[in-house]
């Protein structure tokens, strides 16, 4: 059965709304702290260590990026969790608190689509965490030209460019899982729990338990596809994907992701960096991995958000 | 009904095995009130939501000025005004800026916006508390604006929930005013209760709803005849005369007398017969002190009506 009228009335006023709470939400007061917070602390522990290693590196504006001194981790690992962190804070209590308040009948009885309601929080959501992320990058990058006194290259840029869409998009996916379960769940406490608790799982317990599984289901004796199954499991989780992504862009010396075999290494130069553009498609499936998760993830929220009764 | 607003044919909600709305037919014709009446859990809210499109139909068919919900919901409900049963609003947000985002919702253009909002506002009598938050309104002023945004909206036909649910009997008689008050502006009202005066004191037509069924429809006064086989009661006191309960029994379309106290007479009747009473009293040569006219309330109609249905439903 067709249904008439289009799904994107009313998408831009709901997302304009849901921007506007957001930016004046506590929330967001605390994601800022977070943003300068993390920026001062991975850029200082950074660039101390970055001062003491070799200047002759070719890219060492992205090590600024990557490198980490004890005890602080690196500004990549930084975000690993906190991107994540912060698209669940966004996300979830995206729908339920609608259920809680007592307001989504209300705002459905208006002429939009559930389309639009559920489409413009995720939109806004994603562009509070766009704007989040790109003022910590700039913090970063403007820091560390003050600090190392070293103007970064032009393919450097374009490397460490990438590296923030890439950013925006795994937070996506942590955002469409929260969203997924605002959904699911009517307490928002439960969706927040049970979301951290499965971002934990997948970031923290899954890339350690994967090759577990892999011994356990290989027969003994075949080490290459013991290596291939742990990691083909361990890719299950957006958070070994993004690893893997930021490993492929920003160490441009970094050839491949899965293992070497001795027949691909005929002719190559080690430790010399790749071009931008195969970095890019090292890192490719990993991109391509991350985008398709959060549309999974979003879809199966859609899914669930038509079905699900409106009343209170 | 040719004018109606609102029809619906044998419409069917199923959960599974069990049916929460079962084969129910009614019209709302033009600028009429028309309520939904019975026990929680009869089926009501499904239908309204059924109405606007927010709940998938099982079977049957619902019209909307000749829109089919299902299929055209954004016609249907950008025509339909709908207050929730207790309504929620945004607590953060002010109650004009609550009603900006839905008027942005309904698409009204900017300029005309403030001026629809304060219009509406002041309707309601909320003009003085247009800039507070939300948060601190009451009940009765969250669904004053609910009203609020109907009016807001223009909506042709407004569905009200459960209206006066939790309100303070102040607060309850002021929200059925305005409800008069959106009649006599032409809009239709479809409104949901269980609080019987209430409703008996707004509503043109009634449906009685049981276990997903419409169990009578009509005015109160057909819903009396109905159930409880009487329509009007008038009520006549008299000094002197003679025969007065006599006379009284004799006009056509009385069905009984009763004298409870001496002077006083209750005749059971199939239509008003005041004018009737009076002449009669004074052709006895009866001094007519006192005319009353008693309509069955919806009350006595309602526990009657369930009564009835429990007794069938033992004996079955």
């Amino acid at each position: 059965m067709r249904r008439s009228g289009s799904p994107w009335q009313g998408l831009g006023v709901v997302t304009l709304k849901e921007l506007s709470d957001h930016l004046v939400s506590a929330r967001m007061r605390v994601l800022e702290w977070l943003v300068v917070l993390v920026a001062l602390a991975a850029v200082y522990g950074a660039i101390r260590q970055v001062r003491d290693i070799t200047a002759e590196d070719p890219f060492l504006f992205l090590r600024v990026f990557t490198t980490a001194r004890e005890p602080m981790p690196s500004f990549v690992a930084f975000l690993g969790f906190l991107a994540p962190l912060m698209a669940i804070g966004l996300g979830f209590d995206a729908v339920n608190s609608e259920h809680n308040r007592r307001t989504l009948s209300r705002i459905l009885s208006q002429p939009i689509y559930r389309d639009a309601l559920l489409l413009g929080k995720f939109l806004a959501g994603l562009a509070i965490l766009a704007i989040s992320l790109t003022a910590l990058w700039l913090l970063v990058i403007g820091l560390a030209l003050i600090m190392l006194g070293v103007p970064p290259g032009g393919e450097e840029m374009a490397r460490a460019f990438i590296f923030l869409a890439v950013t925006i998009a795994y937070a996506g996916v942590w955002l469409a899982l929260a969203m997924l379960f605002s959904v699911v769940f009517r307490s928002p406490a439960t969706a927040a729990l049970v979301t951290l608790g499965l971002w934990l799982f997948l970031s923290v317990i899954w890339p350690a338990l994967a090759p577990a599984i892999a011994e356990a289901v290989v027969p003994a004796g075949h080490q290459a596809a013991l290596i291939v199954t742990a990691q083909m499991l361990a890719r299950l989780s957006p958070a070994t994907l993004f690893g893997e992504t930021v490993m492929a862009l920003l160490h441009p010396t970094t050839r491949t992701l899965g293992p070497v075999y001795l027949s691909q290494l005929e002719g190559a130069v080690m430790g010399s960096p790749l071009p931008l553009w195969d970095s890019l498609m090292v890192a490719w499936p990993q991109i391509v991995g991350m985008i398709a998760a959060s549309i999974l993830l979003f879809v199966g929220a859609y899914v669930g958000f038509q079905r699900q009764e409106v009343r209170a | 009904m040719s004018n109606a607003v609102i029809e619906v044919k044998d419409l069917t909600k199923r959960y599974g095995a069990t049916v929460a709305v079962d084969g129910v037919s009614f019209s709302v014709g033009q600028g009429e009130i028309f309520g939904l009446l019975g026990p929680n859990g009869a089926g009501k809210t499904t239908t309204i939501l059924m109405l606007l499109g927010l709940c998938d139909v099982s079977d049957g068919e619902a019209r909307v000025f000749g829109h089919d919900p299902m299929r055209e919901p954004l016609e249907v409900k950008r025509q339909v005004g709908y207050l929730p049963d207790s309504v929620g609003f945004y607590d953060n947000l002010t109650a004009s800026d609550n009603l900006h985002y839905t008027a942005r919702l309904m698409g009204i253009g900017a300029a005309e916006r403030t001026q629809r909002i304060a219009t509406s506002l002041a309707r309601v009598g909320l003009e003085k508390v247009a800039n507070r938050k939300v948060a601190t309104f009451s009940r009765g002023m969250r669904q004053r604006l609910g009203l609020a945004e109907i009016v807001m909206k223009e909506a042709r036909v407004a569905i009200l929930d459960e209206p006066t649910n939790g309100l303070d009997p102040q607060a309850s008689l002021e929200l059925l005013d305005l409800i008069r008050s959106l009649k006599a502006s032409g809009v239709s009202v479809l409104l949901s209760s269980h609080l019987l005066d209430r409703v008996q004191s707004v509503c043109d037509r009634i449906a009685l709803f049981n276990a997903g069924k419409i169990a009578l429809i009509g005015t109160v006064g057909e819903l009396g005849r109905q159930v409880l086989g009487v329509g009007y009661a008038v009520e006549v006191e008299a000094d002197g005369g003679t025969d007065i309960a006599k006379r009284l029994a004799a006009l056509s379309g009385v069905r009984g007398v009763e004298t409870p106290v001496p002077g006083r007479f209750r005749m059971i009747c199939d239509r008003d017969l005041r004018a009737e009473a009076a002449a009669a009293v004074v052709a006895a040569g009866g001094r007519l002190k006192q005319l009353s006219l008693d309509q069955p309330s919806l009350e006595t109609i309602y526990t009657r009506y369930f009564q009835s249905a429990q007794e069938a439903r033992h004996a079955a």
